[in-house]
């Protein structure tokens, strides 16, 4: 269900790392909370994201859910097809329905997130609210 | 089984556009009693228009038609009980409607002379009055045209006062059980905005409270009794807490019905508040307006409130308008006198005796819920109830039926579902508000249905997860409109009648 | 006391109470505080029967300039109120409806918000209209502050032209929000906007340019100008309307982006300021930006076309501090009134009116002396001349005619003028008495 080679946020992203450049997306677990996704608000190529800050976000028929960026860096591309299809963001989260590719800026911040067995057991039990 | 509601024909209906037909009316102007003009002549070709593309073109029996149909597909107070948490659906009488419609008043343009308009000033005056009687303030501004808006005129009206002491200061504290609008309302008027935690009991932590109120604080919009029906108890600390740091209390006054005539905001405190008129007092809501939230303020902040102030003078009413420091319009004219004139007749029919019954009504209609339907749903707040109860879906989420569905079933039984989910402090909230107008037969009905549903989600919960059954409309896809919005009708538009 | 609203016996009530454990109606309440209990029964008389709440109301309504001839309008117009339209919105399954969150039991004030939106569209060539604001005066800042979410920016230019107290409820909300609101001025000979003026202020920093035609003088703007501006400095271009019914014969403005007015025009009543309608249109790709309530199509789970609100995320009850707006309800009944009007009068029925409401005008202007040049539609402003306006209004309620609204409270360079409007609902006759007293006679 969660991949090996991807890595996740406690807020349910997930980014795949390939060099500096990497992919992130709303994990599995996200799309379901939410139920039918109606919309995707995304930055644009060539904006700067900075790791847990707000860089987006997606919308339910009744609930808005701000997307942080997993890692800092500078977006080179966004998933278009989601604008006019966001109900793949229910369909296939952790492939087709990628939300943006970023160039990282510090590979090494991604070494903090969690791996795809801590995230499944952070979903069993999460951490209490700091 | 169900003892309100039996299925019957409902008939079908087009839209106006697809009734229409070129050259078909529903009208005929009387005879121009001056010479034609060739309006494209005097105005200029280029700013007049060939036609008004796709408009209506239907007669006057397909209107009639059209609009008593479609009103058969809605659900009103008119038609049974409305517990809509917050929301305060009670009776609308009839006789607001005729007294809003007395010529006179109907047809007075804002703009006439105020010698010719003594008649609207002197409602306006008397119901300034009464509402600061109700409330126990000192001063009524009935500009504000919804509760909304007058929360937004009472956080200006805290912004005025700070600002003439020299600083607004820069956040507001807001509970998280609140309404909607409050947080965006303090946004609008420049603040940022500051969660307080409820306590376990579900009423403001005066701890946790303490601890945020500091000089950055302009005020607390607390909502008394809260969104769980349930009366502030520290209502006195809390205020002595903001006062001692030189910030307001604001009250919003959604939840007036549960207090009207046994207590009074401005005798706890308070220093500003709306009320909803379409909520308290009985003005219909139309579905969905147009209401009425005058702001109520003590003296302090009576300097600051909307031009114009009515004014006695010796030759009565007259309108002030030189008030420099008055946070200025929050809307053109005096507000919505239409909604102000309801209200008063709501008022003047009651008397304060009567006021006072009806909250007592209104009270006991929701302890007698909450008491019938306690054993068959969680009550996750255990205070006493004031003028609504809040229950979770608790035990149905476990069999995978959520507060959604159960008020989907609901419709099924006859009745208008409770507020879905609300407050956000509740997790699967059913939020109760059955009003005073509710007749113990009425609740009885109701309280059958709801226990009758909690037994289907333990025998049959794929029943209660597809209801609506009865309805002539069924679920409604809710998610395709938010995906690919149609907002106006096209001929192309897809969907046949 | 009155009893009439209240549905239950004392038998009922013992009983109820004694359900709940309690004894008497004072034990609901005795758990709060004591010293926040009035102690005393509230100031106010007892309660009276619907005959003597009626009288009331109908010594009020003579204490009125009730049923004299007026030729006010300036924001709140006298046009003809179909029967039907008081029939429809009598309804109780209209009036006392709440706003429609559960569709399956809401279809007929859907449907009607839909058409409602609908109509608004056809008249204002806009491709998306919300289900209503609470006035035109609110609608104007609601527009604007859409601007400035749209442009990032914090200034919006503001026609002196547009009406006079729209301009003061924009200034409440942008106040405090440190957003910059800049005036211009108008043309003196024409009424019309000073397009040098828009010229000279605006700038890089300017979210939105906001006007109104026809203008508080009556007269019909130019957008093509202003719109040439905005578009060249990426400013949004914001027309209003006060007068609905001149939407019958004018070309809606192509340059515009936004579109806000009052529809009280459209059989809503006077009623001294409100309850009326205001609403705001626009483009398709600003739709998530716009304020306030939205009915949508979709189909319900059979297949059936159904109509349910949309958009909800951009509303306070979910966006919370982030929402478009603080705005919760819409004016549901009020624009029941204006779409039933817009259904009785359609196609052929609203240009015609218009087309009265210009020929009356017209016959109007043609007995007084105007001062301005430019186009106008039902009103104009006069100059009586050596006559105060004040003068003319005394010798015409001599005559029981109430005149036209004196400018100089609002533009002090027009003191001595005044803003008169004609409708189809002016009679030759009275118009002729505007004459007389304008001569002095």
């Amino acid at each position: 269900m969660y991949p090996e080679t991807y890595r996740y946020t406690k807020e349910h992203e997930w980014i795949l790392v390939e060099g500096d450049a990497a992919t992130v997306g709303l994990t599995f677990y996200a799309q379901k909370e939410m139920g039918d996704i109606v919309y995707v608000d995304l930055p644009k190529p060539g904006d700067p994201v900075a790791q847990a800050k707000a860089m987006g976000s997606v919308e339910s028929v009744k609930a808005v859910v701000d997307i942080y960026a997993p890692a800092s860096g500078e977006v080179t591309a966004v998933n278009e097809d989601l604008s006019s299809t966001p109900e793949k963001l229910n369909e296939d989260p952790h492939g087709e329905a990628w939300l943006v590719k970023i160039r990282l800026a510090d590979p090494k911040e991604v070494e903090g997130l969690m791996t795809s067995a801590e995230y499944q057991q952070y979903l069993e039990k999460p951490e209490p609210e700091a | 089984m169900i003892k309100k509601v039996r299925s019957h024909i409902v008939q079908n209906e087009p839209l106006l556009f697809e009734r229409s037909s070129p050259g078909k009316r529903g009208y005929q102007l009387p005879a121009l009693d001056v010479p034609a003009v060739d309006a494209s002549a005097e105005i200029g070709p280029e700013n007049v228009r060939a036609d008004i593309e796709g408009f209506p073109e239907v007669s006057e029996v397909e209107i009639i038609r059209h609009y008593t149909r479609l009103s058969t597909y809605n659900y009103a107070i008119d038609l049974g009980l409305y517990p809509l948490g917050s929301c305060t659906m009670k009776y609308n009488p009839r006789i607001n409607e005729a007294a809003a419609r007395v010529e006179g008043l109907a047809w007075a343009h804002p703009y006439q002379p105020e010698e010719l308009s003594q008649g609207a000033m002197e409602i306006m005056a008397h119901l300034e009055a009464v509402l600061a009687e109700i409330t126990g303030m000192d001063a009524v501004s009935l500009q504000p045209a919804a509760g909304a808006h007058g929360e937004m005129a009472g956080i200006l009206l805290i912004r005025a006062l700070l600002e003439s002491q020299g600083n607004p200061r820069k956040k507001i504290l807001i509970p998280d059980s609140a309404h909607g609008t409050n947080p965006a309302t303090a946004a609008i008027a420049g603040y940022a905005v500051e969660n307080v935690k409820s306590s376990t009991r579900g009423t403001i932590d005066v701890e946790a409270l303490q601890q945020a109120v500091n000089e950055d604080v302009a005020a607390l919009m607390v909502t008394n009794p809260n969104t769980l029906g349930v009366f502030e108890q520290d209502i006195g600390r809390i205020v002595g807490i903001l006062h001692e740091k030189g910030a307001q209390v604001y009250m919003d006054g959604a939840n007036m019905n549960a207090l009207t005539g046994i207590v009074r905001p401005g005798d706890f405190g308070i220093d500003v508040m709306h009320l909803n008129l379409h909520k308290t007092f009985s003005t219909p809501h139309g579905g969905g307006g147009p209401g009425a939230g005058p702001v109520a303020v003590k003296s302090h902040l009576e300097p600051f409130l909307p031009v114009p102030r009515l004014r006695r003078g010796e030759e009565g009413w007259r309108f002030e308008y030189g008030r420099p420091q008055s946070i200025g319009r929050v809307r053109a004219f005096y507000g919505n006198f239409g909604v102000l004139v309801r209200a008063l007749a709501y008022i003047l029919a009651m008397g304060g005796e009567g006021l006072k019954r009806a909250t007592l009504d209104a009270i006991l209609n929701a302890t007698y819920i909450r008491k019938k339907l306690e054993g068959h749903y969680e009550l996750p707040h255990k205070a006493p109830t004031m003028h609504e109860c809040v229950f979770s879906d608790a035990r149905q989420a476990k069999r995978g039926v959520r507060t959604m569905d159960i008020a989907k079933r609901l419709i099924d039984y006859g009745f208008h579902p409770y507020t879905v989910s609300f407050p956000l402090i509740v997790p699967g909230a059913l939020m109760i508000e059955p009003t005073e107008t509710e007749s113990k037969l009425e609740l009885d009905f109701f309280i059958d249905a709801m226990i009758s549903i909690a037994a289907e989600v333990e025998e049959n919960p794929e029943h209660v997860l597809k209801a609506p059954h009865s309805t002539r409309t069924s679920r409604v896809d809710e998610a395709t409109a938010a995906r690919k919005p149609i907002v106006r009708w096209r001929p192309e538009s897809p969907g046949g009648a | 006391m009155s009893l009439r609203y209240l549905p239950k016996s004392e038998l009922e009530r013992g009983e109820m109470l004694t359900a709940c454990g309690m004894h008497s109606a004072e034990e609901l309440y005795q758990h709060l505080p004591p010293e926040v209990l009035l102690d005393r029964p509230l100031n106010l008389k007892p309660g009276k029967s619907e005959y003597e709440v009626l009288e009331y109301f109908q010594r009020r309504g003579e204490e009125m300039a009730k049923g004299l001839p007026s030729f006010l309008g300036a924001g709140a117009y006298y046009h003809y109120r179909p029967v039907m339209v008081d029939t429809v919105v009598s309804r109780g399954e209209f009036l006392t409806a709440y706003t429609p969150y559960q569709a399956e039991i809401s279809q007929g004030v859907l449907t009607t918000i839909f058409e409602f939106q609908t109509m608004i569209c056809q008249l204002t060539g806009m491709d998306a209209a919300n289900a209503s604001m609470y006035d035109g005066s609110t609608s104007v800042p609601e527009a604007a502050m859409m601007a400035l979410r749209l442009t990032g920016r914090r200034r919006v230019l503001v026609a002196r032209t547009v009406h006079p107290e729209y301009r003061e409820v924009l200034r409440s909300y942008a106040h405090h929000q440190g957003v910059e609101v800049v005036e211009f001025g108008f043309d003196p000979e024409t009424g019309a906007v000073d397009i040098q003026d828009v010229e000279r202020k605006i700038t890089p920093e300017t979210a939105a340019v906001i006007y109104q035609s026809p203008n508080f003088f009556g007269v019909v703007e130019q957008a093509s100008a202003l719109g040439e501006l905005a578009r060249e400095k990426g400013a949004l271009l914001i027309s209003v309307f006060t007068e609905a019914v001149s939407l019958g014969l004018l070309q809606p403005p192509a340059e515009a982006d936004i579109i806000v007015g009052e529809l009280q025009s459209f059989a809503i009543p006077p009623s001294f300021g409100g309850p009326y309608a205001g609403v705001i249109a626009t483009r398709e790709k600003y739709i998530r930006q716009l304020p306030g309530r939205l009915a949508g199509q979709s189909k319900d789970s059979r297949g059936n076309r159904a109509f349910c609100l949309t958009l909800s995320t951009r509303e306070q009850h979910i966006r919370r501090e982030k929402a478009t707006s603080n705005i919760c309800t819409n004016q549901a009944l009020v624009a029941l009134m204006a779409s039933v009007f817009m259904a009785v009068y359609g196609r052929q029925g609203l240009r015609e009116l218009a087309g009265q409401n210009v020929a009356k005008a017209r016959y109007l202007a043609s007995r007084v002396p105007r001062r301005f040049t430019g186009p106008f539609f039902n009103e104009f402003v006069a100059a009586p001349g050596s006559l105060a306006p004040e003068a003319v209004n005394a010798s015409l309620l001599e005559r029981g005619i109430v005149g036209g609204l004196p400018l100089g409270r609002y533009y002090p360079e027009l003191d001595g003028c005044m803003l008169l409007c004609a409708t189809e609902m002016s009679r030759r006759q009275d118009m002729d008495q505007v004459a007389e007293a304008f001569a002095g006679r």
